[in-house]
């Protein structure tokens, strides 16, 4: 009779007990998602209030800190090229013929009219090391169950405050986020789709970005060709190659 | 006297062709006149408006604050130390507190500056007390230039986005309390105005403060350490460079003005000489010198430059006079250049500019007058008499 009772309690607990916790989440979301080196040719497609543009790029990126990037199309933005080392950010334009350096917050501003920052594109944010999770709720996105994260910043300086994501229950990946405001607005909403395996991970080749404050329809991330831990010449992050 | 009773006689004997020279050398005066007495008169009238509005009688920087660094913001900013902070209380200066921020107006993002400045200040005449009020609203000022360029209006809400002091991203709703007019740009272009003690708590920048204006009239500027006091030989340099570079711009049209004039003058004097050969021969034969002559023809030709100043001075004086009463109306697209420039510039005359011209025009007259006349000296009186082309 004993044994039985176990067996029910056992059994009535199980579910609770198969939840992961929020910080096994995200070390699953990092293992996903965050690579030591990654090399990528993307669009960026800006839904703007006069319309759309593309922009096409390939972007060298290695951990958080190092990455570099270089426009292959419109034919005006050709040539332009971006190196990101740490907090610091060097443009060349080809039609100046110039290097620039942007630092602080420039880094912040929009990428070429996007939704985007600077930091957006280029960051590849190790979420465990920065926010506490736990889970608040579970719902369905794109018709995935998905587990919905609180994440809280761990330290004062993290760009948000609070942000939610919506994680895939099966494939540990995000197929939603919203990042709020210190004061709980909400700022900007990433929808990520098209979760592909790549070398035994799954990965999000489609991401919208949106920010909440502007109009318009957001701006598209679309990745057409990646490669992850491949190694990147360490020349690459110099300042040498950006002319 | 000989001379310049022959010499008027001849040029008044000359009839219209001496007129159009006048009136073309008392048109150069004029011009000229009027735009050095504009560019004088905006120089006084920005510096005017900027003490009021902008500078008041001086400012103390935050040694790390540049404004034209935008990054400079991220670390440009401190406590009032308690020298400064005397002044505050005493009604003898403002602190101001900036910050980078964007502002979303129908949706449009746009990135600004953000200024914070106590409602209750008098030390410039931003209508800062506009911003007093309900204290759960965020009330707000914005001048004349920014409300058309983000199309907002008295009342409207608006959502800004900004970054505390440690980078963390927040935003929240304004309501424009108010749109100021002003001719000073730099207070006004992608700017708004909110109260000193919401930004600073916005920012978590409490008592902190990027500059502080000091009240017109204080003379004294104690050294403080970590604050860099800006009089306004600095705070005004920059507007001095482009009075400058106006002025070497004006003094190209001077010379185009009064080249053209001058060369009427010398054509008229070449012709002259060649149609009045019989003349000067005559002249000469009834014993004048050839440097008499010669000295006849210049006077004649710099006469042109004393008819002309008093031509200038008979049409021009009335014109100038009802420019500066009434003043002068700028163009409606300089309120977009982020100068400080009135709707209407009174230009401001002087005596000094006036004397120097009419010296100039004087002495350059009689020069090219003297050049074509020179030809005279070496005229034979024989064959001039007989009209003889020498």
């Amino acid at each position: 009779m004993k044994t039985y009772i176990y067996l029910i309690i056992f059994l009535l607990t199980t579910p609770l007990f198969s939840q992961p916790s929020g910080k096994e989440i995200l070390n699953l979301i990092d293992k996903n998602l965050t690579a030591r080196t990654r090399i990528m040719t993307a669009k960026m497609i800006i839904n703007g209030a006069r319309g759309s543009r593309t922009i096409e790029f390939k972007t060298w990126a290695e951990g958080e800190d190092r990455a570099f990037t270089e426009y292959t199309n419109p034919a005006r933005e050709k040539g332009t090229k971006m190196l990101k080392v740490e907090d610091k950010l060097w443009i060349f334009s080809p039609s100046t013929d110039r290097i620039i350096q942007i630092t602080g917050q420039m880094l912040r501003q929009s990428v070429m009219g996007s939704d985007l920052s600077y930091e957006d594109m280029m960051e590849d944010p190790d979420l465990t090391s920065h926010y506490s999770a736990s889970v608040v709720a579970s719902d369905t996105v794109q018709d995935r169950k998905c587990w919905v994260l609180q994440l809280n910043a761990l330290a004062e300086g993290e760009a948000y405050e609070v942000r939610k994501i919506w994680v895939d229950q099966e494939r540990y990946v995000p197929l939603r986020e919203e990042l709020y405001g210190k004061s709980g607005k909400l700022l900007k909403r990433t929808q990520l789709s098209e979760v592909t395996r790549i070398q035994g991970r799954w990965f999000p080749m489609k991401i919208v970005y949106k920010d909440m404050l502007k109009a318009g329809d957001g701006t598209q991330f679309i990745i057409v060709t990646i490669k992850l831990d491949e190694i990147i010449p360490e020349n690459t992050f110099s300042k040498a190659s950006l002319k | 006297m000989l001379a310049f009773k022959l010499a008027l006689k001849n040029l008044i004997g000359a009839g219209l062709r001496t007129w159009l020279n006048v009136f073309v050398l008392s048109l150069a005066l004029v011009m000229i006149v009027f735009q050095s007495g504009i560019i004088h008169g905006w120089d006084l009238q920005a510096k005017i408006d900027m003490t009021e509005w902008e500078v008041g009688g001086g400012e103390y920087w935050h040694n790390l604050y540049d404004p034209y660094d935008p990054l400079s913001l991220n670390d440009g900013h401190g406590s009032l130390p308690s020298e400064l902070k005397k002044l505050y209380n005493d009604g003898q200066a403002v602190p101001v507190l900036v910050t980078q921020a964007s502002v979303y107006p129908e949706g449009r993002m746009r990135n600004i500056l953000l200024k914070g400045i106590d409602p209750s200040q008098n030390i410039v005449k931003l209508p800062a007390s506009l911003m007093k009020g309900d204290s759960l609203v965020i009330n707000a000022l914005i001048g004349n230039r920014m409300a058309n360029a983000t199309r907002l209006n008295k009342n409207d809400m608006v959502t800004v986005r900004w970054r505390d002091a440690n980078g963390t991203f927040d935003a929240t709703e304004i309501r424009i309390a108010g749109i100021f007019h002003t001719n000073v740009a730099s207070i006004d272009n992608n700017q708004i105005w909110i109260p000193l003690d919401k930004l600073q708590k916005m920012t978590g920048l409490d008592g902190n403060a990027t500059y502080i204006i000091l009240k017109q009239g204080i003379t004294s500027a104690p050294t403080v350490p970590g604050w860099i006091y800006k009089g306004h030989d600095i705070l005004f340099s920059e507007l001095d460079t482009i009075i400058k570079s106006k002025s070497i711009g004006g003094l190209v049209l001077y010379i185009i003005l009064l080249s053209l004039a001058l060369l009427a003058v010398f054509d008229t004097q070449v012709l002259s000489i060649f149609r009045r050969e019989k003349e000067i021969g005559t002249y000469i034969a009834l014993g004048m010198t050839r440097w008499q002559v010669v000295r006849l023809f210049t006077i004649e030709g710099a006469m042109h430059s004393i008819l002309s100043v008093v031509a200038g001075a008979i049409w021009g004086m009335p014109l100038l006079y009802l420019v500066a009463k009434y003043g002068f109306a700028m163009p409606k697209a300089t309120e977009g250049y982020g100068l400080t420039i009135a709707e209407k510039i009174f230009p401001v005359y002087s005596l000094g500019t006036i004397i120097t011209m009419t010296i100039i025009i004087l002495v350059t007259t009689t020069i090219v007058s003297y050049i074509p006349s020179r030809k005279i000296a070496g005229m034979k009186p024989t064959e001039a008499l007989r009209g003889k082309v020498q």
